[in-house]
């Protein structure tokens, strides 16, 4: 923990050193670096702090791949680092179960939401609807701040005795209410649930904040209709995670009156180590309806931010504008209204009313549609194209192809009928890790490498991010695409070994195979660790507009200071994709040139505002 | 294999410092200026993603078609004949979009690769484009809503009356199956009444708990061609009843009983020489993370012709949780819950009434 907060300010320091605006003259270290209420800087925090996650995310599920790749090996050399949980080169089964689940809790929460939403949405919002800042400086900083708290906790219950929680991510009681049904849901559990409430806590500061800001502080002639894709999504995000997370907050505020008060929300008839106990009456199935509702629009809450990042990453790099905007618009608008009312197909077979799993079929399956749209559009904005392969445009076509691969699955999984077989088998495991999982890691990449100029002045080393986009991209579909051959042969999940199932006792090489993959996928994220901080100090030095992009943060300086614009804000003329226009002199018409002055390329509904 | 691993990791690495090395020259030539050629690297990126569609679809192709008949599970019940015909039409209609889009997306990554004078198309959109692909998957999408939910009506709805009952109980970390009995009625159970030899605790004050039987410990019996209604329970946590050849999954939840029914339609003798290992059984496995035995919790399910099941049933009978529980009563408990039986069965049927 105290890492984190070392390399967080020092990092941020450091990026930082070559600029002083006048802005922050007055202000002392603590103040600039970190209880910073500048938007930029609490970007940077919850990008260092996301990073720091995705490390150990990545660190957890290698060791449990490494069971499951090599079921017979012993692991030796782990004894000195894991200690205990190692006993004689194996692996503790319950240590495993605490691996997967705060591989799946970390991933999702600490790094697919606050990094991702935390990152992209504090830095991009002020600077592309021209804001100097957020609404509410103070609340943002505060968000960060209850993140790292809710991260301190969270990464402290790793190092518990008992373990952290081990329940799986969803921590479905009565097994995460009862310690000795698990050890993991002893201490572990209790620090999950108030690190979750304290995240759930940043999420509200947070999210309050970038809808307050995107409706009030949009600069002059930026209506939404001529907002970027990418503030559409954060801000649609930010109203899911509104509405949804507190639903998450009241679920883990009835566990923890279950666990500790005697209460009875989701016990029921439970006779667990020699003891009947007495609560009576409570529903487990209740829980996986409070959670789901939260889970998922989590999802979307994961994904939402990319389809924005992606969209802006396409058009730019295409050189066209995106195809069909307002119909990106509706999309996005279409899936976040839905994405509340599907959460029950993850529960098909949980046992509640199968008239129920009815109605969440047919509303799943309509999600498939405004989803095939977006991609359709991604795809027609390539279709003649003049495409520059940063690696961003890499990453963002990557994302596409990631999206369908895992989509596709959906439809499967969202049929009620067919879940009943695959639910809870590696078939899921290989939709949503592809679907949400990957594809939401390889949007923020792009996120990363395309505003990483905008972030630190300098620019990522391209080639080394060939490498790492290329070597990546290939093992995920190593991964995962082998994975769904092991969900139809009704692989489990969160299963120590298969061996002992004769049903289960075959794809040891596929599994092995899949480790591989997955250790070589994790060890390639270092070449982006690598080059990430070495630009940072080392990179090329950046343009402001090195993108040749329309939007309003590559008009700011190359090292935007505290207010972000030196003089008065940009006015806003036109919508943000005007790429190759027939008539232009250039292939981009920034959002802040008025009609005025691009009389050759004005269309006619154009002209009467000239 | 960890040394293929380990050197994996190792030439990695050496990949790594060579590249630490290069961009430690280049640095130092293009510090403090920045200048952006679109050069052989966007082609080589371009033409990187031609490759990869057509090597990546290659391996797919060829590891799909050889695990083929690895994953696919032979089927032994009614309804998952209709489960699987569906998996592999929707798995067919999502193969043509994915190869489809895929084949748009890298060749056009491909095609419109930046080329020096060229200028893309100005093309923002295209209503009726628009119209035409939200209306073909939302089509497409309500079919397969449609087969999807006449299945799923069929598979979930009431079992027939003359179901064979079967109970299977979760708990950490085995399953215990019941039996009803000649009256085909479960008896009552409680959670307070379970005890070290009364796993099921169960009432026996109620009449219809008399006849009830388990299964031996590992296996356990259901026949062919009949349906089959698993009532299903659990007593600690949460599990899930998985049989993978019958397609049937179902959670076991604490304080609220499932279900599930089915048909099997081929007993496990058939099964052993259609697939010709003379070992096959049926496998009973949990789906549900439970703790530390989730991955251990197996249970075999034999499925008999129906004549050999009555003989397995008239002989298993005889083994009555009655019977057993009053020949070992293993603590108070279940003592007290033996005597108030022999007591008055008028009253103790009364009794769990309450």
């Amino acid at each position: 923990m105290s890492s984190t907060d070392i390399s967080l300010h020092k990092d941020v320091h450091l990026g930082h050193d070559d600029h002083h605006d006048d802005h922050d003259h007055d202000q002392s270290f603590i103040e600039k670096y970190i209880f910073s209420q500048d938007h930029k800087v609490i970007a940077k925090q919850f990008l260092f702090a996301g990073i720091f996650w995705a490390v150990i995310g990545g660190l957890l599920s290698s060791l449990f791949r490494m069971q499951l790749g090599f079921p017979e090996a012993t692991f030796t050399f782990l004894e000195p680092i894991l200690g205990k949980w190692v006993d004689g080169g194996k692996l503790n089964p319950e240590f495993y179960l605490a691996l997967v689940t705060m591989h799946g809790t970390i991933m999702v929460f600490f790094v697919l939401t606050a990094g991702l939403s935390g990152t992209f949405s504090n830095f991009l919002i002020p600077l592309q609807i021209g804001a100097r800042d957020m609404a509410s400086g103070f609340m943002n900083m505060l968000s960060f701040w209850f993140f790292f708290l809710a991260s301190v906790i969270m990464f402290y219950s790793l190092f518990l005795e008992t373990g952290p929680a081990a329940g799986g991510w969803t921590v479905y009681p009565p097994l995460s209410a009862l310690p000795q049904a698990i050890s993991g849901s002893g201490a572990g559990m209790t620090m999950w649930l108030v690190s979750m409430a304290l995240f759930i806590v940043s999420q509200l500061l947070g999210g309050v904040n970038y809808i307050t800001t995107v409706i009030n502080m949009r600069t002059r002639g930026l209506s939404m209709t001529k907002l970027p894709l990418t503030i559409w999504a954060f801000f649609l995000t930010a109203v899911l995670g509104l509405l949804a997370f507190p639903v998450l907050f009241s679920a883990a505020l009835l566990l923890i009156f279950d666990r500790s008060f005697g209460t009875s929300f989701f016990l029921s008839d439970i006779y667990v180590a020699g003891e009947a106990l007495t609560h009576t009456g409570g529903s487990p199935v209740l829980f996986q309806h409070l959670f789901w509702f939260l889970g998922h629009p989590e999802v979307y809450i994961v994904i939402l931010p990319t389809f924005g990042i992606v969209s802006e990453i396409i058009a730019t790099n295409s050189r066209k504008p995106i195809f069909g905007y307002r119909a990106m618009i509706g999309s996005m608008l279409g899936i976040a209204l839905l994405s509340f009312v599907v959460w029950a197909h993850h529960m098909f077979v949980s046992g509640m009313n199968p008239f129920l799993g009815s109605v969440f079929m047919f509303l799943t399956l309509i999600i498939a549609v405004p989803s095939a749209v977006k991609v359709f559009n991604w795809i027609a904005t390539l279709w003649r194209g003049n495409i520059n392969f940063t690696t961003a445009m890499l990453f963002s076509v990557a994302f596409v192809s990631l999206f369908i691969s895992g989509g596709v699955t959906g439809i499967i999984l969202g049929n009620s009928a067919l879940d009943i077989q695959l639910h809870d088998t590696y078939f899921v495991v290989a939709h949503f890790h592809l679907v949400m999982g990957s594809a939401a890691f390889f949007g923020m990449y792009a996120g990363v490498y395309h505003w990483f100029p905008k972030m630190f002045g300098r620019m990522m080393e391209e080639k080394l991010g060939y490498l790492h986009f290329w070597i990546t991209f290939a093992c995920v579909y190593l991964i995962f695409m082998p994975m769904h051959y092991i969900g139809i042969a009704g692989f489990p999940r969160r299963y120590y070994t298969w061996t002992g199932f004769e049903t289960f006792n075959k794809f040891m090489d596929m599994n092995t195979f899949i480790t591989i993959a997955a250790i070589v996928a994790f060890a390639a994220q270092f070449l982006f660790l690598f080059n990430f901080i070495y630009s940072i100090f080392r990179g090329r030095r950046a343009t402001e507009n090195p993108w040749k992009s329309n939007t309003l943060e590559w008009t700011t300086p190359v090292n935007p200071g505290h207010g972000n614009w030196p003089g008065p804000l940009p006015v806003v003329y036109r919508w943000p994709y005007d790429y190759s226009k027939p008539g232009a002199p250039e292939d981009f018409i920034p959002q802040n040139v008025p009609f005025s002055q691009t009389q050759s390329s004005n269309l006619p509904h154009e002209r009467d505002t000239e | 294999m960890i040394t293929i691993a380990v050197a994996l990791s190792i030439l990695l690495l050496l990949v790594t410092l060579y590249l630490l090395f290069k961009i430690q020259v280049l640095a130092s030539i293009f510090k403090g200026s920045y200048r952006r050629d679109i050069g052989t690297s966007n082609k080589v990126n371009a033409g990187l993603f031609l490759a990869f569609l057509v090597v990546m679809g290659a391996l797919f192709v060829w590891s799909f078609a050889s695990s083929k008949e690895e994953m696919t599970l032979p089927l032994a019940s009614e309804h998952g004949i209709a489960i699987d015909s569906m998996f592999w039409l929707t798995m067919a209609i999502i193969g043509f979009v994915f190869v489809l889009t895929h084949i748009l997306l890298f060749v056009y990554s491909y095609k419109y690769q930046h080329k020096e004078g060229k200028r893309a198309y100005y093309y923002p959109h295209n209503n009726k484009i628009e119209i035409i692909w939200t209306v073909i998957p939302a089509v497409v999408m309500a079919l397969l809503v449609f087969s999807g939910w006449k299945t799923w009506a069929k598979i979930t709805s009431p079992a027939p009356d003359n179901a064979v009952v079967v109970e299977v109980m979760g708990k950490q970390f085995n399953w215990l199956i019941r039996y009803p009995g000649a009256d085909n009625k479960l008896g009552h159970v409680k959670h307070t009444l379970i005890d070290a030899t009364n796993e099921f605790g169960i009432d026996l004050n109620d009449k219809n708990a008399q006849d009830d039987f388990p299964a031996e410990p590992s296996a356990f019996h259901v026949p062919k061609g009949v349906p089959v209604l698993l009532k299903i329970r659990a007593r600690d946590v949460i599990h899930s009843v998985f049989l993978p050849h019958f397609r049937v999954k179902m959670d076991a939840v604490p304080g609220m009983p499932t279900s599930f029914w089915f048909i099997p339609t081929k007993t496990t003798s058939e099964m052993q020489s259609e697939t010709g290992n003379a070992n096959f059984q049926y496998e009973l496995a949990c789906t549900e993370v439970c703790g530390r035995g989730h991955f251990a919790m197996k249970m075999t399910m034999i499925v008999d012709e129906p004549e050999e099941y009555q003989k397995w049933v008239a002989a298993q009978q005889q083994k009555t949780f009655s019977t057993q529980l009053q020949a070992a009563p293993a603590d108070s408990t279940a003592a007290v819950a033996l005597n108030s039986t022999s007591g008055a069965a008028g009253a103790g049927a009364t009794a769990s009434k309450q």
